[in-house]
């Protein structure tokens, strides 16, 4: 089994950024994806920022994929998308069907990230048509699921592209036109100040008896258990998951990774070191049995 | 300019096309639409006397089959497509992939408009369900600025309809799981979101209450504080040492002002939200935007917004507030 580290989904400054992907590229990752998928005013880092750090990871010996927003609003969203796509030496995680499109347009073969909705053996399939090489199943979609789109996938005769799966990590669970985190610092979205880079896991939010539950990343709302799915690597395997996804986060990034590659490489599954996903068995993702 | 109003159920429909609506749209009584609550929506038999009733009065029905079905369950959707085109609805309004090009090839001459649960904000995914499922039209996500809305309409290659009234996702469409990640069901997969049997009530000594989902507090409300449905995302909760709707209050779209702007940029459809709310919701809100379209109509440079128009509508709104929402920057 494969590990990626999947997109930086909250926003760090720039030095932070260019030295935690440097770390990586020693790492014992075989992908790494790479770009802004949550907000367009992140800027930090541009594109030829990323694309400079994409070349020393794939000097590294990583596969790298460029990732790209969930959603697009602007324009000149859709142009920063197209740049991306065009820039033609990495593959593109499309999180949106406007990536699909560009990608189809450009002959570019692209990876379905988690917010792309894939359901079912035939939206996967005409995807594949699109040039889908990979996908990256949302977070709703757990054992089960996958389990019956792969059968039906192989009762119609149609080949599974490689199939990855979110192993470790806050989930993201939606996404707005609205800024929660200016919301929350009451500030105006076109005047956000870029704060959320004062939140490099994200800003936390608890239920009104202190219950700790989601977490406000800009536009993004985000579990706040870490899920782990270490403990159901067995399972992983026996559903044919070729790649098992680790979320970024500001602290342990290291250690996460070595836990999970000892862990590939054992045959007894690790004991669990962050919370149940519940989706993955069918119930509440927050992990809790279903009344 | 059309519209397009909520049938959740046949007494609602016929309420609606006397009001003035020029569609309405529906929804089959099961997990194939997104408002698939107890007590909701139509059988065959239901459909078939709606359609025959709107299309005496040369009115459409448009029918909601915009859920996303896994493998196992694909054939049902399926089904629900066939039985659609049997009935005779005008459009069917779609937002999962395979469901789509199923429509697209059986039913080629049944037209399909892409739901608002497709998620699709730019010219290049609307182009792309337009070349692969033959849209003849998408409902937008709440997401745009009305600047936003103008341009897309420009590069689109499909005629757009656009959320006029109704209660106000915040998340956009199809790509919110705050439900699933309490409850383990949600719009896309079951139709639902929060949905009741997870909700509980609680009143407490001081005559406070308290509501959670699925044993999560989304709010508690002082004696007489006005309380709304618990969805999570308009919820009160602790962020930074502070308690507020974090996400979003209970309030209601409202695009009224707005209309004259929709209405140059070539939006062709103007959608009311609200298949759960009765048949006196939607002969208020449909009858209240019928005669403001038909003013703005007859004379699109006099028209000017009435204050008994706003009052009425916000007589039906949730929290009776409303807001201009995503489509006024100020909202993001």
């Amino acid at each position: 089994m494969k590990l990626s580290l999947g997109p930086l989904q909250y926003f760090w400054p720039r030095q932070q950024t260019l030295d935690f992907y440097r770390d990586v590229a020693a790492w014992p990752l075989d992908i790494v994806y790479l770009g802004e998928t949550v907000c367009s005013k992140r800027r930090e880092l541009r594109l030829q920022d990323w694309l400079m750090l994409a070349d020393e990871l794939a000097e590294a010996g990583k596969q790298v994929v460029l990732s790209t927003l969930a959603l697009i609003e602007a324009e000149s969203e859709l142009g920063a998308l197209r740049r991306q796509v065009q820039q033609g030496r990495y593959l593109i995680e499309a999180n949106d069907l406007s990536a699909v499109q560009l990608c189809r347009e450009n002959g570019v073969a692209f990876v379905a990230g988690p917010s792309l909705n894939i359901y079912n053996h035939r939206a996967l399939a005409m995807l594949m048509q699109d040039g889908l090489m990979r996908w990256t199943a949302g977070v709703e979609q757990g054992r089960q699921l996958i389990g019956e789109l792969r059968d039906a996938m192989r009762a119609q005769g149609e080949p599974m592209p490689e199939l990855e799966v979110i192993g470790w990590g806050r989930l993201p669970l939606s996404f707005s036109a609205r800024c929660f985190t200016a919301r929350a610092l009451d500030l105006p979205k076109d005047q956000c100040g870029f704060r959320c880079i004062e939140h490099p896991d994200g800003l936390p939010l608890a239920t009104r008896e202190g219950r700790s539950f989601l977490r406000i990343n800009g536009i993004q709302i985000q579990g706040e258990e870490i899920t782990d799915l270490g403990p159901e690597l067995p399972e992983l395997r026996a559903l044919g998951v070729d790649v098992l996804r680790i979320y970024p986060q500001a602290q342990d990034g290291r250690a996460i990774v070595e836990h999970f590659d000892l862990a590939r490489r054992c045959v007894e599954p690790p004991p669990r070191r962050g919370a149940r996903n519940g989706y993955w068995h069918g119930g509440p993702g927050m992990g809790v049995e279903a009344p | 300019m059309q519209l397009v109003c909520p049938a959740g159920n046949l007494p609602a429909l016929r309420v609606a096309i006397d009001a003035g609506a020029d569609a309405v749209y529906a929804g089959f009584r099961d997990q194939t639409n997104a408002r698939a609550f107890p007590g909701l929506n139509f059988d065959a038999d239901e459909l078939r006397q709606g359609i025959a009733y709107a299309h005496a009065r040369g009115k459409q029905v448009y029918l909601a089959l915009n859920t996303y079905p896994d493998s196992a369950r694909l054939e049902y959707w399926e089904g629900a497509v066939d039985h659609a085109a049997e009935l005779g609805v005008d459009a069917i309004i779609a937002a999962e992939m395979g469901v789509l090009d199923y429509a697209c090839r059986r039913h080629p001459r049944m037209a399909r408009h892409l739901s608002v649960q497709g998620s699709a904000t730019t010219a290049a995914a609307l182009k792309y369900a337009y070349e692969r499922f033959g849209i003849a039209r998408a409902v937008l996500p709440r997401v745009l600025s009305v600047q936003q809305v103008e341009r897309l309409c420009q590069s689109s290659p499909v005629p757009l309809e656009v959320f006029a009234f109704g209660s106000l996702c915040i998340m956009v469409e199809g790509r919110c799981q705050l439900s699933s990640y309490v409850t383990g069901m949600s719009p896309n997969r079951h139709g639902v979101c929060s949905p009741a049997r997870f909700v509980q009530w609680d009143e407490h000594p001081d005559a406070s209450r308290t509501v959670r989902l699925n044993g999560v507090l989304i709010d508690r409300f002082a004696e007489h504080e006005a309380a709304g449905y618990p969805t999570v995302c308009k919820g009160r909760f602790e962020v930074g040492g502070e308690i507020f709707h974090a996400l979003e209050e209970p309030t209601s779209l409202n695009t009224l002002e707005l209309l004259p702007r929709l209405a140059r940029a070539g939006v062709v459809a103007l959608k009311i939200e609200g298949r759960q709310r009765g048949a006196a919701y939607v002969k208020a809100v449909a009858g209240t935007w019928r005669r403001a379209i038909d003013r703005y109509q007859a004379d699109p440079a006099r028209w000017v917004l009435d204050d008994e128009w706003q009052q009425a509508l916000s007589a039906h709104a949730e929290g009776q507030q409303t807001t201009l929402g995503p489509y006024h920057r100020a909202w993001h």
